[in-house]
């Protein structure tokens, strides 16, 4: 009886018994700096709108102006998302495989927009595509700063490395053998990599996009001044809570706040569903 | 009895040269378009009249408050992070405890905002028409559209940097050389101290790097909580876009090279660190 | 299919990994390449595939030059050591892969790649498995799949690489006799890379040995065992002992003394001679010297004997003594090699 008891009671616990020190603390102080700086924050956030009951809520997300800054903020995004998979897998593949001059410069370079504000980013790619700009001036007349394009170069910029840092550590892991085996086949490299490597990859690419695409629909600060701003065209939805909040319309930007949180978690959740769906299927990808 | 004219012999599990150089001209190309160009402009713009005009950009008092206010933020977020990434780490990664994987998945959850959320609800928190802002306000306390707000939403999008990096590496090291310095009669602190801290260090100085370099360099969200009350709330970011607003392109991308200078800074270092140490992504199994 | 290499050189970087190897592999035979790693085994076989293309020297594939065909020109079956599994596809995929990627007008309709990759799964005797991945198979059935997938392309040759070495030793001994029976029953002319030498005496047909980048010798199991061909060969197959002699008028001596055999030709040379090929003996002319250790070895029993070499380190020989009545430790025992070769230097 009093056997099962304990044994009842030692089968839930918090934690497997240790003899390091400072479980208490650590975890502790975590977990009040975490409710403190992030979760108390965003529950207030949820709580407002809850406020707001959700006859309010779908008035201001029905807004024609809310509708078209989320389908401008989701689909450049998407597109960028998409160019990134494109080169991105490019250039993964040639630092990983290819040896050149300046390759270990240009891997580092990589990460360049993970390490420049956006802001900077923001006014060089602006001076850069604008009408009179370097590159800008090479499309006229046809115009890429201060339209939904300039949105996507800016979050083509935010997103590349997302991209090749998700995709290369697999490249590195690829077994040549597995090439050296469909060319004994008869498969010719053609054929070796879009039958062979592409799909291999294909769970690391999905993740690549889904990060780089769910960055760029929060982007704010490359963005806004490459975009235009132009409500309905070219006006993103971040830029929309922030115009919100300068009209004291904090309703409005609570509401529009919270269906990119709720779209940002479902694209948390769908990036940890594909990694649980490749690990079972190819073991550990 | 050799043949004089052999084919060059092509590794199965390689492309043809001409393949090659396309794809490594391609990808020059995308870079030299989308990075190197940019980085370029920054400081050909900031220079375009000359280092007179730069070096007045810079010491113009707003300015010098700008970057007084950033490296002050900085070293006001960075060590909060910095104590919150060593305490989670240790304890994610030394025990076995029930929602460890849900922890993990909380502390990840600021890369996944947009900053400008994260200033938003600070905003919601300490606003007028909220509960605590007009009772500090009452107190005395300001924070948004002051300093402390800034700091809370700098500390805010840069939460995950140190522990996202600490915590794969302490679990990668497991518990043994704990167990082993505990059961010598360290205490908690010395074994923390002398043993766990040498095995991180260089994984510690790259998550803080990481940090530091967001931390100076935040826009959106310092953007929504600072007000941009000139020479007392802009930080670095925020009074390059007040000069850009203002058409001064000159003195825009004079302090827009200074954090261009920095990112490079923290690319050169974040290089050195993998290439050295084996530190961040590149630290493999290999 | 019959395979000729001629001459074959090849070197990685100016270091030559193989050095004038020839060789001739019958249709239908079984061979084995045995030799310790870095032997260049490997890579003659790669060059066989046409993984690697030899930097001297022909490889014929019947009367056709296939030295400069690529390996998809080569058709022929690999299966890799770690078998090179496809990951994302699952069995069934694997094996029809080959079939798959042929030019259309060679390519057989969907259905009948169907009905082949499931005869060869039968023959591989993994009826069942079609829709597994690799990763949700054992180490024993992912090198079926494997060879089943390198059969589907009907080969002219087929190529393993060391095809038991990551299977544990119970596995290893049921598929070393299963691709035995495989073998004789499809008849295809089969090469495999081996380091282990009871692995290539039990299943080739002819062991080809190899040391240093070269060919030390070629034979059935019974050539190289029992009349190995060069002192690498004596000490790399099978147990074995050395000594220095001399031969004179006919006698073999060991440190000026005869030991009771004898030999033509005079002069210095290596002898090797193996534990069982040893009488005990009690006669003065013979070797001798002290028991320092002794094993059980499955039904055998082997002394391990130092033999005093006046100051310098003793010389170390083995020889095996009767099961049941083991020789003392710190005993001086006398013996003579029944059996043994000497290499002249």
């Amino acid at each position: 009886m009093t056997a099962t008891a304990a044994v009842a009671r030692a089968r839930w616990r918090l934690k497997r018994p240790s003899i390091i020190p400072g479980f208490g603390l650590t975890l502790g102080f975590s977990l009040a700096y975490l409710s403190l700086i992030i979760l108390i924050p965003i529950a207030g956030l949820f709580w407002r709108t809850a406020a707001l009951g959700p006859g309010g809520f779908m008035a201001i997300l029905m807004d024609y102006r809310t509708l078209r800054a989320l389908y401008v903020s989701f689909g450049t995004a998407f597109v960028a998302a998409l160019v990134n998979v494109v080169f991105g897998v490019i250039v993964a593949w040639v630092l990983t495989r290819y040896n050149f001059p300046g390759r270990r410069l240009i891997d580092a370079m990589v990460d360049l927009p993970f390490a420049l504000p956006t802001a900077v980013a923001g006014i060089a790619l602006t001076a850069l595509y604008a009408p009179q700009g370097w590159v800008g001036s090479l499309f006229m007349p046809f115009r890429i700063a201060f339209t939904p394009l300039g949105i996507v170069i800016a979050l083509i910029f935010i997103g590349l490395p997302f991209v090749v840092r998700t995709v290369q550590p697999v490249m590195e892991e690829l077994d040549r053998e597995m090439e050296e085996a469909a060319a004994t086949l008869g498969a010719n490299r053609f054929q070796t990599i879009s039958k062979v490597i592409l799909p291999g990859l294909t769970p690391a690419i999905l993740t690549g996009f889904a990060l780089a695409f769910a960055r760029g629909v929060g982007e704010y600060g490359s963005v806004i001044f490459i975009a235009g701003n132009i409500p309905y065209v070219s006006e993103i939805a971040p830029l929309l809570i922030v115009i919100k909040l300068e009209e004291f319309n904090y309703a409005g930007a609570t509401a529009i706040a919270t269906i990119m949180l709720l779209i940002s978690f479902a694209m948390l959740f769908v990036i940890n569903l594909i990694q649980a769906w490749s690990r079972r299927r190819y073991g550990n990808a | 009895m050799s043949r004089s004219s052999q084919p060059k012999f092509r590794s199965p599990a390689d492309e043809r040269p001409l393949a090659k150089i396309l794809l490594i001209l391609l990808s020059l190309a995308f870079l030299g378009f989308f990075l190197f160009l940019p980085l370029v402009s920054v400081f050909v713009e900031a220079f375009r009249k000359g280092i007179g005009e730069y070096y007045e950009a810079l010491i113009e008092p707003d300015a010098a408050a700008a970057i007084h206010l950033t490296l002050m933020v900085a070293a006001i977020a960075v060590p909060l992070n910095l104590a919150f990434g060593l305490a989670a780490s240790w304890a994610i990664a030394k025990f076995e405890f029930k929602g460890k994987a849900f922890l993990i998945t909380l502390i990840d959850l600021p890369f996944s905002i947009s900053p400008v959320i994260s200033g938003l609800v600070y905003v919601l928190l300490f606003g007028s028409g909220s509960l605590l802002g007009p009772l500090l306000k009452s107190w005395g306390i300001e924070i948004l559209f002051a300093v402390p707000g800034i700091v809370l939403a700098t500390v805010f999008v840069t939460f995950p940097f140190v522990a996202r990096e600490l915590i794969p590496l302490m679990e990668d090291q497991g518990t043994g050389d704990e167990e082993a310095a505990l059961s010598l009669g360290a205490s908690g602190w010395q074994t923390f101290w002398y043993v766990t801290l040498p095995n991180i260090k260089w994984g510690l100085l790259y998550g803080v790097l990481l940090c530091n370099a967001r931390a100076m360099g935040e826009f959106g969200a310092v953007s929504v909580v600072s007000g941009r009350i000139r020479g007392i709330t802009t930080t670095m970011p925020l009074h390059v876009e007040i000069l850009y607003n203002e058409y001064n392109m000159v003195a825009a991308f004079a302090v827009a090279s200074l954090l261009a200078a920095l990112a490079l800074v923290t690319l050169a270092l974040k290089t050195l660190l993998e290439l050295r140490f084996g530190a961040g992504n590149a630290g493999g199994r290999h | 299919m019959e395979v000729t290499i001629n001459n074959i050189r090849k070197e990685f970087e100016r270091f030559p990994a193989l050095n004038d190897v020839s060789l001739k592999i019958g249709s239908g035979e079984l061979i084995a390449l045995l030799g310790p790693s870095g032997s260049g085994k490997t890579t003659l076989l790669r060059l066989i595939a046409g993984l690697d293309f030899p930097t001297a020297g022909q490889i014929f594939f019947g009367a056709e030059d296939a030295s400069h065909h690529s390996v998809q020109e080569r058709n022929v079956g690999f299966v890799f050591q770690h078998y090179a599994l496809f990951r994302h596809m699952t069995v069934a995929e694997n094996i029809g892969f080959g079939l798959k990627v042929r030019p259309s007008s060679s390519r057989p309709p969907k259905t009948e790649i169907r009905k082949r990759v499931s005869n060869l799964l039968d023959m591989v005797q993994l009826g069942g498995l079609e829709k597994r991945y690799p990763n949700q198979l054992s180490g024993g059935q992912r090198q079926r799949v494997a060879l089943a997938r390198a059969m589907a392309i009907e080969p002219r040759i087929l190529l393993l690489d060391e095809p038991f070495g990551a299977l544990d030793a119970k596995v290893r001994k049921e598929l070393r006799r299963w691709l035995r029976e495989f073998h004789d029953r499809t008849g295809h002319t089969t090469v495999f890379v081996t380091h282990d030498q009871e692995e290539a005496l039990e299943l080739a047909d002819r062991v080809v040995v190899m040391s240093q980048g070269k060919i030390e010798q070629v034979g059935s199991a019974d050539d190289v065992y029992d009349r190995p061909g060069s002192p690498f060969v004596f000490s790399f197959i099978g147990e074995s002992s050395q000594l220095p002699v001399e031969v004179k008028d006919g006698t073999v001596l060991f440190q000026g003394q005869p030991i009771g055999i004898s030999e033509t030709g005079d002069g210095a040379g290596e002898l090797f001679f193996r534990p069982e090929d040893v009488n005990l003996i009690d006669t003065q002319d013979a070797l001798f010297g002290k028991v320092t250790a002794s094993r059980r070895l499955a039904g055998t029993r082997i002394a391990e004997i130092d033999i005093a070499n006046n100051g310098h380190p003793p010389y170390h020989v083995e020889v095996e003594v009767p099961l049941h009545a083991p020789v003392e430790l710190g005993s001086e025992v006398r013996f003579r090699p029944t059996r043994w070769k000497i290499f002249r230097k």
